[in-house]
């Protein structure tokens, strides 16, 4: 079966982002870039649905050429081989899920992971535009999965609780935590992933119809303010939680 | 869990390779998240984090450099360096562990040993399976391995070992020891089996230092050692200090991970801890220390990527390998000292890791021969004049 596991190059959630002096993009100097951490579990499941069902998982990734970076981590991780859709402009979701749709479609693929977001632009719809471009079945936020033939249970993560469905191959699964524990990429993975081959090619042509006008950092929290320090405060600090900050 | 992010002031990343850094970035989420969480409670019992060993193989960091046929990952030595730093952050017992079974287990199986004894024992301890110790030093000799005691006779079908080693890692929940011992006066090397009659491996209790780390004395009576168990290309005490040599090359290393650790730790208290109304960061004598630390780790950080440079080159001299090891095991101790003054009380705690790093310092600045010793070795060099004999 062929595997496709979809995955991004995003900033590190531990780098401190500065937005650039165009107020549109973020100042990528001194950012370090990693493997989306959504995608690392969508990795993982690509890689044990192969070493249950058999068969090759291919990395995709839409971008420019640092995109590189996070598909050899993900053949170090084990997949078996990348393509990068080359791009090197900012490209919204749809363009995103056209590129994607467009290999998976050429791959041949019934079953494609994705993270259920990326933790760059944070729109978690990539996964599902390109199951609708594909007309493929799609579980998102998936956090428990079963694959028996062409027969697919799962458990999906929704408020308050989780919900079971049942749906077939081919599909697309957008991956949460807790649906499995990612590997670390192994020294030997390291060493195999520089036999591994990353294809490289455009991506297909797409119209940006969302365009950012602008980025900015939230607004600095406001200074706490102390209401007393003993008891005789309690009914003023009750009242401002009601009234201010009704919030009881 | 916190992120550890490194500390790199003069962006050595630049000089790394891919590979290189994604081994780094690998063995480091490891740390934060496999040893860190657990560590502390195993130093504060004493026990050995036993949980780990299959995990480190998993991830491969037994015989970093050695070829993949004996399913080790054939690395270079940055790579092998930056894996030793990253362990050592988590803690100098767990690096040690690492140290042994490649250093001073798998090195000398595969420089000395025959390929029966490598195709046998290499797979094995790469993948964790079976555990490996050294054996050289005596209660009576430390600093002058060459005075051992410890002795093989030529019977038949084999060797019969007596003698006892001391401060042996790994000793008691070792598979195999690799013993050094005399056989007509010649040191050669034994692979001891833990099966072995007359062999025990009783654990040193009342460690103050490197407390997640079995440290054991080796027994030898009368013990029967069969032909096959000789490592044949063994012939002088050169043998063993080639092996001393790859393992003080992971402590040069490794310490650097320390160093980062009690770094960090400092930074990030002296920038919250209020006293006088402002962080003790402001204050001049705590930046002096903090510019300190982190001059020092910069200059280690260069030492040990030169080092490693020459050994992929085949052109480092043992004297750099104990140039290395002697400075940075002393700034790190040093270092972790000065961060203990910068967290004040709060420094000895077990909340922090500042007070573990500082005692387990203290014995990775004497194994794997002493300060003192390689200043000697160092003198020898430049003078021309050995001061020890």
């Amino acid at each position: 079966m062929k595997i496709v596991v979809c995955v991004s190059h995003v900033p590190d959630t531990a780098t401190k982002i500065v937005v650039g002096s165009d107020n549109k993009t973020i100042d990528a100097n001194g950012v370090t870039y990693v493997l989306n951490p959504y995608d690392e579990i969508a990795v993982e499941e690509a890689l044990k649905t192969k070493e249950a069902q058999g068969g090759d998982v291919v990395v995709v990734s839409v971008g420019p050429d640092n995109n590189k970076e996070s598909i050899r981590k993900a053949l170090a991780m084990g997949a078996d081989s990348g393509v990068l859709l080359k791009d090197d402009n900012y490209r919204d979701s749809v363009g995103v899920a056209k590129a994607l749709a467009e290999e998976i479609k050429a791959q041949d693929a019934q079953i494609v992971f994705f993270g259920k977001q990326s933790v760059d632009y944070d729109n978690s719809i990539v996964g599902q535009l390109t199951a609708e471009m594909l007309g493929y079945n799609c579980v998102s936020v998936a956090v428990d999965l079963k694959l028996d033939g062409e027969k697919i249970t799962a458990e999906r993560e929704i408020e308050g609780g989780r919900e079971v469905i049942e749906t077939s191959l081919p599909a697309v699964i957008t991956c949460q935590k807790g649906l499995n524990e990612p590997r670390y990429a192994a020294l030997k993975g390291i060493m195999a992933a520089k036999r591994k081959t990353i294809e490289e090619k455009d991506a297909a042509v797409s119209e940006n119809s969302v365009e950012i006008l602008e980025m900015k950092k939230p607004a600095p929290k406001e200074p706490g303010k102390i209401v007393g320090t003993d008891s005789s405060a309690v009914p003023e600090l009750v009242r401002l939680l009601k009234e201010e900050a009704k919030v009881i | 869990m916190q992120k550890f992010k490194g500390i790199d002031y003069f962006n050595l990343e630049s000089l790394l390779t891919e590979d290189e850094k994604m081994v780094r970035n690998s063995v480091r989420e490891f740390v934060d998240s496999e040893i860190i969480p657990i560590i502390e409670d195993h130093y504060m019992q004493g026990t050995f984090p036993h949980e780990l060993v299959k995990k480190l193989a998993e991830l491969g960091v037994f015989g970093i450099t050695l070829p993949q046929k004996y399913g080790c990952a054939e690395m270079n030595n940055v790579a092998y360096g930056l894996v030793m730093q990253e362990l050592e952050r988590g803690d100098s017992g767990v690096r040690s562990f690492a140290s042994v079974q490649s250093a001073l287990v798998m090195y000398p199986i595969f420089t000395f040993g025959n390929d029966e004894q490598k195709d046998y024992w290499l797979p094995k301890l790469a993948s964790g399976e079976k555990i490996g110790c050294f054996g050289l030093t005596e209660p009576d000799y430390g600093s002058n391995p060459g005075g051992m005691v410890t002795q093989a006779e030529k019977v038949d079908g084999g060797y019969k070992l007596n003698g006892a080693k001391m401060w042996i890692t790994n000793g008691t929940i070792s598979d195999v020891a690799v013993v050094w011992a005399k056989l007509d006066g010649v040191v050669h090397g034994f692979l001891v089996e833990k099966e072995f009659d007359g062999f025990t491996a009783p654990e040193m209790k009342g460690k103050h230092s490197l407390r997640a780390s079995i440290t054991s004395e080796l027994i030898l009576q009368d013990v029967f050692v069969p032909e096959k168990n000789l490592l044949p290309n063994t012939n002088n005490l050169r043998s063993p200090l080639m092996c001393l040599n790859q393992a003080r090359y992971g402590i040069a290393w490794g310490v650097v991970g320390s160093m980062m650790e009690c770094y960090s730790t400092a930074l990030s208290y002296a920038q919250s801890r209020i006293q006088f109304s402002k962080p003790i960061a402001a204050y001049q004598l705590t930046q002096n220390k903090l510019v300190y630390m982190l001059t020092e780790i910069t200059k280690a950080q260069f030492l040990n990527l030169q080092l490693a440079k020459l050994k992929d080159k085949e052109e480092v001299k043992h004297t750099h390998i104990s140039l290395a090891k002697r400075n940075n095991c002393e700034i790190a101790l040093d270092i972790a000292r000065v961060a203990r003054e910068i967290l004040g009380a709060n420094g000895i705690l077990s909340e922090y890791p500042i007070m573990r790093h500082s005692a387990n310092l203290e014995s990775v600045k004497t194994y794997e021969g002493t300060h003192e010793m390689h200043t000697l070795i160092l003198g020898a060099d430049i003078t021309g004049f050995e001061a020890f004999e």
